[in-house]
């Protein structure tokens, strides 16, 4: 693979460095239910009611899997080409803390249900000529999500809301594969594209529904790997681009000031740009894994296998190759395919007819900048799939012009109304007689007679102004071509 | 009139549907004996208002002429490991005090759902970690049963299902549940010379059963006899969504499929529990059992269980490593006792609480358990206990190609005075030496009582069979309590 840009470089006093970034990316898995008990997931719920037995770990209480998060899981897996282990395993990690109940988290730590996998990358999703990258995925697993404790609610006391407590995540390890903020960004923000594709969690990083753990080393290029430290819970791809920087650049300045890394776990203050130590390996918790008792191993048939796979949607990279095979930029392809939503709401379109390329101009350029525009989403649009290739479809019989077209755009964001609609009532349809059109011509050029001159005398960018004038004159009606080709006439 | 606390769940069954009897009168009968025998320290709750609902239930379904239901005027005890709805449940330990479960445990509530009342919760080695009930918060149990050397040392009723075998033995309930995890159910009743079983494991349910090893966990129901065993246990089983580890198989029919004729069948006699220091007598009626058995009818062969010596080992390996994972949930964060002293941060709370509200044996336990988990020291004894627990149910396996079932001794020895082996926890752990196999591969086991020894006091033996097969376990066992012919009771000092 080309490798367009220069290589990411911290120049530090005693020259280049290198950064090497891992993540671990944690991910909610999309279901009604908690991983080992039927309790709600829903976000926002008030404290403490979405809280089974078997999340409040009351005495005698036992988990039972959610087909639907194993079901997930193993989706995800196939859509980044990873092996899928038909036998894994659940792990106890053994903690106390106040926001988990059973004292341990139930995990995958010996037998992941998910295996080595991949996602391409590209380091700007909208060049198609940037430089792009294969990052390697260790693992995927499942494990239950903790509680949350509330400091701030009395002052000597804590409150602790288990909602949270018990619901499937799915942890996806890459492997210590991208070497600048950019990768580690562009591969966050592959990621949740993907998982937002196949539908295995929302992505909803200010929800906490996706959040990161960055692991960060630097070495003199070349080197073997440096220490590495972890930063905990980082919830934006913005955030995450900052840590590789700031820690990388940190850690530089403490071995070229004759310190040494420490293997630890750090967090990160986006207020201040920085991330600090949170606790050292020294204190690191002894989390004694051991095979959950309460659980036997998951074993997959070949259907249940096959029925995952028959359910992948079409992924973003085929997405895009379609949209490139249909003579689609690429750089219009990977817009269009960047979100599922996006993505989903352009296939509807070319569905109800619309042509390809036109589709993906009008809606790189005008749909999305009309949602830029009025701060709305794709989601939100007020235009559907099916008025918008009405409108497409008038512009390809003809019926209306670019701008005519972009006029009725204007009033079908407005009104809500169809597009043949506000060409009938308003009479914004194009006209190509050939008649109305010579006799306006005649009159502009009957009024611009100098110009007329000096197009004549060689200045031939004129030709801009008659047109102009002409279709000023048609109220923008008329067929630009017929314009073209009669003006040609009227001035030879 | 016969004492109706003689009867036992077969009996009590057939007479309130002949209506020999009424249910209530059984529930009454029950409840005085109960409240007669405090000093025994059997029970940690009385709930004689659900024995008596449970009763009259049972009488007005008879009176209205509807067919009864399996346990219909049947009292039984429960131990206290079990979660029963509103009715305060401890495991035997003061780090549960005052928790009182909003919710039935699927035992529990199969009991109940088969008319079965419950005169209330036994008492049982604390978290059902101990062999002789001195572990118990709550005081020990003491054994209705007393040496016949004139002295009146206070025995062990076994444990951990202490209350559970006393009870019985007393003639305090006619059967009551209990669990075994590595022979808690079969140890005690040895000890008083009742029987018990322990079926496959994952044929009874664990939800809402306070847990201390949960690959070995298993609920059983003790009885006086084989038959009320089988309806019991017929009561406890069967498939539960809530339990992963559930077995997923229709109910046999055990009662009916009782039979004490052994003909066609092959008994192996494992050599290597033939263990050193084992006292002339248990090695006695070892050999009368085995001549019961051949009397009726089966085969007797000598088989080999070569891992036998590492099962205890492995044992107090695993049992106390998935006990020290499954007792971090009592932190005094949601339910039950809760120490925070003045000042106190979240790291001092678990502390004060757990020291305060666990006892010896169970920390004696978490600190086994958490070390042998420990970085470090995992693969050295959690792994190696692990590869154990292989070899040994493999050995059963290869047994199993040549016999149907073992026959052994359920105890190295009669019931031990209380206080006799509290300061040495090996020798506590010894006592689980022939009951542990079975457990480690998960095998259906029983304890029938067998004689006494010079001492008076009883013997048990056990039988343990192929996964699945209590029934066969069962029909030896039935075979064996039909020879021996056991009606030795202890005499009421209470």
């Amino acid at each position: 693979m080309a490798d367009a840009t220069a290589p990411y470089r911290i120049t530090g006093e005693t020259g280049e460095w290198e950064v090497v970034v891992g993540l671990e990316v944690h991910a909610q898995v999309t279901s009604n239910a908690k991983l080992f008990s039927g309790a709600a997931t829903a976000f926002g719920a008030e404290p403490n009611t979405q809280v089974s037995l078997v999340d409040a770990a009351m005495p005698g209480m036992l988990p039972v899997p959610n087909r639907e998060c194993i079901r997930q899981a193993v989706r995800t897996g196939m859509a980044i080409d990873a092996q899928i282990n038909k036998w894994s395993r659940f792990d106890r990690k053994n903690y106390f803390y106040a926001d988990l109940p059973q004292g341990y988290q139930i995990s995958q730590l010996y037998h992941p249900i998910v295996g080595e996998g991949a996602i391409d990358i590209s380091l700007d999703e909208k060049n198609p000529d940037a430089s792009g990258k294969r990052i390697g995925v260790e693992r995927i697993h499942v494990e239950q999500d903790a509680g949350k404790l509330m400091h701030d609610q009395h002052p000597t006391r804590s409150y602790v809301d288990l909602n949270r407590s018990g619901v499937a995540l799915m942890e996806i390890v890459s492997k210590p594969d991208m070497r600048s903020p950019q990768e580690a960004g562009a591969y966050l923000a592959k990621l949740r594209s993907i998982l937002r594709y196949v539908g295995s969690c929302d992505g909803n990083m200010d929800q906490g529904s996706m959040r990161a753990d960055v692991n960060v080393s630097v070495r003199k290029p070349g080197d073997e790997f440096g220490t590495r430290t972890e930063t905990k819970n980082v919830n934006s791809v913005r955030f995450v681009m900052q840590v590789v920087e700031q820690e990388a650049k940190r850690q530089v300045a403490v071995i070229e000031a004759g310190g040494r890394i420490v293997q630890e776990t750090r967090l990160y203050d986006p207020d201040r740009g920085e991330t600090r130590s949170m606790r050292s390996k020294e204190d690191a918790h002894d989390y004694r894994y051991f095979p959950d008792p309460d659980l036997l191993p998951l074993e997959l048939d070949d259907a249940f296998l096959e029925e995952c796979r028959a359910s992948l949607p079409e992924l973003p990279d085929a997405k895009r190759a379609r949209y490139e095979a249909a003579g689609i930029t690429p750089y219009q392809a990977a817009v269009l395919t960047a979100d599922v939503d996006s993505a989903l709401w352009f296939d509807t379109l070319l569905e109800a007819g619309a042509k390809p390329v036109a589709a993906a101009n009008w809606t790189t350029s005008e749909l999305f900048g009309a949602l830029n525009r009025t701060g709305k989403d794709i989601a939100t649009s007020p235009v559907s799939p099916g008025q918008a290739a009405e409108l497409l479809g008038l512009v390809a019989d003809g019926t209306l012009s670019g701008s005519l077209a972009k006029q009725v755009f204007e009033i079908m964001l407005e009104t809500g109304d169809g597009a043949a609609k506000i060409v009938d009532e308003r009479g914004l349809k194009q006209t190509s007689d050939t008649g109305a059109i010579e006799g306006v011509i005649a009159g502009i050029l009957a009024a611009n007679a100098d110009k007329v001159e000096q197009y004549k005398g060689g200045k031939e960018a004129l030709f801009g102004f008659f047109v102009g004038q002409t279709m000023k004159a048609m109220q923008g009606k008329a067929n630009p071509q017929v314009v073209n080709e009669l003006l040609k006439k009227a001035l030879a | 009139m016969t004492d109706l606390t003689d009867l036992g769940v077969a009996a009590i069954r057939d007479g309130v549907r002949e209506g020999a009897f009424s249910a209530r009168e059984v529930a009454n009968a029950f409840i005085a004996k109960v409240q007669s025998a405090k000093v025994l320290n059997a029970f940690l709750v009385e709930t004689p208002d659900h024995a008596i609902a449970a009763a009259d239930a049972a009488d007005a379904a008879k009176a209205a002429g509807e067919t009864l239901k399996p346990l219909a005027g049947v009292p039984i005890g429960m131990k206290d490991l079990f979660c029963t709805k509103d009715v305060p449940a401890t495991a035997a330990s003061l780090i549960l005090e005052g928790f009182s479960p909003t919710y039935e445990s699927t035992v529990s509530g199969k009991l109940f759902a088969a008319g079965a009342g419950m005169l209330g919760k036994l008492n049982m080695d604390q978290f059902a970690m101990g062999s002789s009930n001195e572990t118990s918060a709550f005081g020990n149990v003491i054994s209705p049963w007393r040496r016949n050397d004139g002295g009146n040392a206070a025995l062990a009723p076994g444990g951990s299902s202490g209350g559970s075998s006393a009870a019985i033995s007393a003639r305090l309930c006619p059967a009551a549940t209990g669990t075994d995890t590595g022979g808690s159910i079969r140890q005690p009743a040895a000890f008083t010379g009742i029987s018990g079983i322990k079926p496959t494991y994952g044929r009874c349910s664990r939800w809402g059963v306070v847990a201390f090893s949960s690959s070995l966990d298993q609920a059983g129901p003790m009885a006086r006899d084989v038959r009320d065993c089988a309806i019991m246990l017929e009561a406890m089983t069967g498939f539960d969504p809530k339990d992963a580890t559930s077995l997923d198989l229709p109910v046999p029919q055990w009662e009916a499929g009782l039979s004490a004729d052994l003909k066609g069948k092959t008994i192996g006699i494992p050599k290597q529990y033939r263990v050193d220091n084992m006292p002339p007598e248990i090695e006695a009626l070892w050999q009368q059992g085995i001549q019961w058995a051949r009397d009726a009818g089966a085969e007797i062969i000598e088989v080999s269980l070569p891992h036998t010596k590492y099962a205890l080992p492995a044992y107090y390996i695993i049992a106390p490593a998935e006990a020290s994972s499954n007792l971090a949930r009592y932190d005094g964060v949601r339910y039950g006792l809760r120490d925070l002293p003045e000042g106190a941060n979240l790291q001092d709370m678990y502390a004060a609480t757990r020291a305060a509200g666990f006892g010896s044996e169970v920390k004696r336990r978490i600190m086994i358990g958490t070390y042998v988990l420990s970085a470090g020291f995992y693969d050295a004894y959690f792994t190696q206990a692990s590869k154990v627990r292989t070899l040994i149910a493999r050995d059963f396996e290869q047994a199993f190609e040549k016999c149907d079932l073992l026959l052994t001794p359920t105890a190295p020895s009669a019931a031990f005075a209380l206080g006799e082996k509290q300061a040495d926890p090996i020798a506590m752990y010894l006592n689980d030496v022939f009951t542990v196999p079975a457990s480690l591969a998960g095998l259906p086991a029983m304890s029938v009582p067998g004689g006494l020894d010079a001492q008076g006091l009883p013997l048990g033996l056990q039988i343990i069979g192929r996964p699945l097969d209590e029934q066969g376990v069962l029909n030896a066992g039935l075979a064996i309590e039909q020879r021996a012919g056991f009606v030795a009771r202890p005499e009421a000092w209470w």
